[in-house]
């Protein structure tokens, strides 16, 4: 016999409820894409105006850091897609597991990407055109350009992992702890779409930073 | 005193109850508050500024301390007080009960908005004490990147308020989407509804653009990037494309909500349906999508291609056809209605003609080959005070006194009100009348000192400021009297038939007393006639003397 569904006292129903978190997650989602948008738009004004500048400056970053990176966020993006479908099925084990392999991997993306920027460091290349490497550049001032905008978009998408592996080891560790009541299937699921933005501004950010250069 | 419908929202006294509150209703309330307290505060900014133009020298501030005034004035007017006021305050309180809900979708983000607020505007006035900031409202780079005074706290409070807007406006459109009640079909929405649902879109889309922008600024200023240097490949055009493209829709977060409460009022005191609900409210969303691809008109003078100023100025002139669409229907509205001339009806008169005014010269200004001469002068000033303080302010006045029995419990006294209304409209014309004529003599903006020739206007502008202080002043006074000493309202007091006067006045906790459900329409001033003089007609309407909760009610107990 089903449960009664425990659900706010302003919802007619969990499953409306369950609703509301949905839509709320997707406009927040909607404003979480402006957000980056800004910086994609400079970044295209930018580039559009000093195409081959920004094409070699694409050949410095190491492809291979930035696609196994994609691997790894997309692997971990499907883990949480079946720790929901987990959870939905009672399979509340599972899932734990497959939200602690999204966590690791959420880690091992930060892992790689500091290391990249250590790199950098190490060659000289700071935000604001500021260190050793600009000073041998032809395009100096259009690779400061590049450079800041590489810090910023990727800084802030880091900064969104963060937030997600955060996110999902408290939801992760509520579930494991079976704090679970029988809303909890919607606080992983919007914890997930949370974690596919993060995984689809990647994307974007992915040809921008590491494949467009320009055949080099 | 206990309604028959059980305790009012107003009932809890403790201090407590109100600040960990998450009644929407007590939430709409400390917005309110928080809101006037800025406009107050941005109001008196303006008044200093206005008597430091008295006279062509300085007077009692120099130069210096006058870009920071009128820095502080912008901001506290746009980002503490008009972008926030109608949506928080009455959004809050009426967007539930006009849609038959009990509460908003998430009442405790409700509760961290309205404290995002307070920490947002704490932090942008924090920077008073550093001294302010001088580059006005705009932030223009390159030299809000270089200047020397605490600009960061203003960014970063500004940034914080956007996010309050942000989780206000998320938690308004999931509301409308989900708890709908039966019978509220989208084509049964208050058109106040339907004004604050198009805002938070604009509020959700435009915003994180704002936030994005104004962090890259203080980015600059403070670790020195150069984003926007063009010594190092940036440019400081791209600045004024992104800060407009959320801040021209700004001007429509503003003035939505403004339309939304012009419509309530209009067909409450012409006790008529309105003439065409289906244009308000398609206008409304007319406004809101053509509203985004008019940014460009803020930059006409900043280097654009004739055929780009030329669309960006055809766009801009679309919003002047919706909004036309609007004013033709509250005009026709009121045609033949049975009109109660009280305060609130005034300040939709005193809105019109503002709003119409202020929208004629903004088509103006929309011409490439004449905003050129006018770009930066007063009268542009003019021009946007016309529609943020002559549109947004009148509405949101408007509001106040039609609300305020319906929050309260008790009535205004209206001599009063129509008396401060007289006021405010004079004073408000008496300011910025004068601020065309300077502009089209050539009077550029954010300037201390002008010629001699034109202290003549300038002096009318300035007595004219004193006239809306006073006006204002009047308002608040009777108002805080009112809120305790006036006499009770009853429930409907201007026998409207809109849906939130089916609930008490002031409305119980939970709003409606079970689930209701709505069989009649909005406005349906035809089947459901509250006669004024007591003489109730038509079949529907209340048998209890002072307007009871009409049809609404008995379909939701008796649904319930």
């Amino acid at each position: 016999m089903a449960e009664p569904v425990e659900h706010a006292a302003h919802f007619e129903s969990a499953e409306r409820q369950g609703q509301a978190a949905t839509l709320g997650m997707w406009v927040f989602l909607a404003s979480e894409v402006l957000f980056f948008g800004a910086l994609f738009v400079i970044y295209a004004a930018y580039r559009t105006r000093e195409p081959r500048a920004f094409a070699e400056a694409v050949a410095e970053n190491t492809f291979w850091w930035g696609s196994g990176n994609t691997l790894v966020l997309l692997t971990s993006s499907l883990f949480i897609a079946l720790s929901v479908h987990m959870l939905r099925s009672s399979r509340a084990r599972a899932a734990c597991w497959l939200v602690g392999a999204t966590v690791f991997l959420g880690m091992l993306f930060l892992g790689i990407k500091s290391y990249e920027y250590v790199e950098h460091f190490r060659h000289g290349i700071y935000p604001g055109g500021q260190g050793q490497w600009f000073a041998d550049q032809p395009r100096a001032a259009a690779m400061a350009a590049f450079w800041t905008l590489y810090y910023l978009m990727t800084g802030l998408h880091a900064l969104h992992v963060i937030i997600g592996v955060l996110l999902l080891s408290v939801i992760g560790w509520c579930v494991a702890r079976r704090r679970v009541t029988r809303l909890a299937p919607q606080a992983l699921e919007n914890g997930a779409m949370y974690w596919h933005l993060v995984d689809i501004v990647w994307l974007f950010l992915w040809p921008c930073f590491y494949l467009t250069n320009g055949g080099a | 005193m206990t309604h028959p419908a059980g305790p009012s929202y107003l009932e809890e006294r403790s201090v407590r109850s109100w600040l960990f509150t998450r009644d929407h209703k007590r939430i709409g309330v400390l917005f309110l508050i928080a809101t006037a307290l800025m406009m107050a505060l941005g109001g008196i900014f303006a008044l200093l500024l206005r008597l430091e133009l008295l006279t062509p020298r300085p007077m009692f501030m120099s130069a210096d301390s006058y870009n920071r005034l009128f820095t502080l004035h912008g901001v506290t007017m746009v980002w503490l007080f008009l972008i926030p006021s109608i949506p928080t305050a009455f959004g809050n309180f009426l967007l539930p009960i006009m849609i038959g809900a009990r509460e908003l979708a998430f009442p405790r983000w409700n509760l961290a908005s309205f404290y995002l607020y307070c920490l947002g505007a704490l932090v942008t006035l924090f920077s008073m004490f550093l001294g302010g900031t001088d580059t006005g409202w705009t932030f223009y780079v390159p030299y809000s990147s270089k200047t020397p005074t605490a600009i960061v706290p203003v960014l970063v409070g500004v940034f914080i308020l956007g996010w309050s807007t942000i989780i206000t406006g998320i938690n308004f459109i999931t509301t409308v989407h989900t708890l709908r009640t039966r019978g509220m079909t989208w084509m049964r929405m208050p058109l106040f509804v339907w004004a604050i649902y198009g805002t938070s879109v604009i509020q959700v889309l435009a915003t994180p653009v704002l936030g994005m922008t104004l962090a890259l600024v203080a980015v600059d200023h403070w670790l020195d990037w150069g984003l926007f240097d063009p010594g190092r490949g940036g440019d400081p055009v791209i600045f004024q494309h992104l800060f407009w493209f959320y801040s021209h829709p700004a001007v429509y977060i503003m003035i939505l909500p403004a339309m939304g409460v012009v419509s309530e009022l209009v067909t409450t005191f012409s006790h008529k349906n309105p003439l065409s609900y289906l244009a308000i409210a398609v206008s409304t969303f007319g406004i809101a999508f053509v509203g985004f691809l008019t940014w460009g008109h803020h930059m006409f003078t900043a280097g654009m291609s004739t055929f780009d100023a030329g669309a960006f100025g055809v766009l801009s002139m679309l919003v002047a056809i919706f909004s036309a669409i609007k004013v033709s229907t509250w005009v026709g509205t009121m045609y033949r209605g049975s009109i109660s001339f009280k305060a609130p009806l005034a300040y939709v008169f005193a809105f019109l003609f503002l709003f119409v005014f202020g929208g004629m010269t903004g088509v103006a200004v929309a011409t490439m080959s004449l905003d050129v001469h006018w770009h930066d002068t007063y009268f542009v000033v003019a021009h946007f005070h016309f529609i943020m303080v002559g549109g947004s302010l009148t509405a949101y006045l408007g509001a106040l006194h039609y609300w305020f029995p319906k929050i309260t419990g008790r009535m205004y006294p209206e001599r009063w009100a129509l008396a401060a209304a007289l006021l405010v409209f004079g004073g408000f014309v008496l300011t910025f009348v004068p601020q065309f004529l300077l502009g089209n003599l050539g009077m550029p903006r954010r300037y201390h000192s002008y010629p001699e020739s034109m202290q003549a206007l300038h002096t009318i502008s300035t007595g004219g400021s004193w006239a809306l202080f006073g006006g204002l002043s009047i308002t608040l006074s009777y108002l805080l009297w009112a809120a305790r000493r006036g006499r009770l309202a009853g429930d409907n007091p201007w026998y409207s038939a809109s849906y939130e006067w089916y609930v008490p006045s002031p409305p119980p906790k939970h709003n409606w007393p079970a689930t209701p459900c709505f069989e009649l329409d909005p406005y349906d001033y035809t089947t459901y006639a509250p006669d004024p003089r007591g003489k109730s007609d038509v079949g529907g309407a209340p048998d209890a003397p002072g307007g009871a909760p009409p049809a609404g009610d008995a379909q939701g107990a008796a649904h319930g």
